[in-house]
């Protein structure tokens, strides 16, 4: 009988992952793993990790890695790729880091091409620190810092950051994806691998955005966070191609 | 004759794996692991037919699917 599915090898053997139950994080962590394996790239790969639930990761793979100030993930990564350019480098960054305070260092990487990958966590809050309202949080969903949902008038609309970017000459692959059933998982795996594939490639600068959940500070179960999902945040937050080149 | 295998320790019971199984092979077990949750069994373990579906959605790596 041949083993036809096993946790991949960057993975730290008997570790758990420190992310609560259902969170697409892991997920993420664990396609992102797969990805480098069958690359081959384990022994050259970096990961810059911004600030916030993502950092989780640096105990549960055997990446080699560092930390960034928050939100300057997008900064680190661009100057760690141009003096190590045969490296493989990307940063790990959630939506509270990337799209609030580090939005200028990522539109700015992205305005210069820089060659490497982004991986985007989008859970429309803020998870590590108890779950205030972040730019994504959709109008109308409830934050410890906007108790009576979203309002628009007084807080402005949720950022859609791929949009964003895409407004741009120079990035090369933009793309959200979502991790909620087993199709999406493997779409989210072939948009992280064609990510890493055009850094190998020297296209530039690619951004995969995945649309995740927090079970936790949405106070709801794992699988009513899928149906969540499927109502409102991907109506807010479309998935599709938003550059290939 | 294809298996699943859940490691676990790593399972949180998130119920992923349950709600996605074709063949309803899996279900939340009764026993504890280490961290208190009630991790999932094979409860109907002749059904498996190895599409590994429930190891793609898994989050925390727990499953390994035999064919």
């Amino acid at each position: 009988m041949e083993k036809i599915y096993t946790r991949p090898s960057t993975i730290r053997e008997g570790a758990t992952s420190g992310f609560c139950p259902g969170c697409m994080h892991s997920t993420v962590h664990k396609l992102v793993a797969e990805v480098i394996d069958e690359l081959g790239i384990a022994n050259k790969v970096m990961t810059v990790w911004g600030v916030g639930c993502c950092i989780l990761g640096s105990g549960y793979t055997t990446h080699d890695s560092f930390g960034s100030p928050h939100g300057r993930a997008c900064a680190m990564a661009s100057a760690y790729k141009r003096c190590n350019p045969d490296e493989i480098v990307y940063s790990y960054q959630g939506d509270g880091d990337l799209a609030s305070i580090g939005i200028a260092e990522t539109i700015y990487a992205a305005n210069r091409g820089e060659n490497f990958t982004v991986i985007f966590i989008n859970n429309s809050t803020y998870g590590m620190t108890g779950g205030q309202m972040a730019p994504t949080t959709l109008v109308g969903q409830k934050a410890t810092t906007a108790p009576k949902g979203r309002d628009p008038q007084q807080h402005g609309y949720p950022v859609h950051v791929c949009e964003l970017l895409a407004t741009l000459q120079a990035p090369a692959y933009l793309e959200r994806v979502t991790c909620l059933d087993a199709k999406n998982v493997i779409k989210t795996k072939a948009a992280i691998k064609k990510a890493f594939q055009n850094q190998i490639d020297g296209k530039g600068f690619s951004l995969v955005e995945i649309m995740s959940n927090c079970p936790t500070n949405w106070g709801m179960t794992p699988l009513e966070t899928l149906e969540y999902m499927k109502e409102h945040t991907l109506k807010e937050f479309p998935l599709g191609v938003f550059r290939d080149r | 004759m294809p298996k699943v295998e859940i490691r676990s320790e790593s399972c949180k019971a998130c119920e992923y794996c349950v709600v996605t199984c074709p063949n309803k092979v899996l279900a939340i077990g009764e026993a504890n692991n280490s961290k208190g949750y009630h991790y999932v069994v094979p409860a109907n373990p002749d059904a498996c037919i190895g599409c590994k579906l429930c190891a793609i959605v898994c989050p925390d790596a727990a499953i390994e699917v035999y064919k």
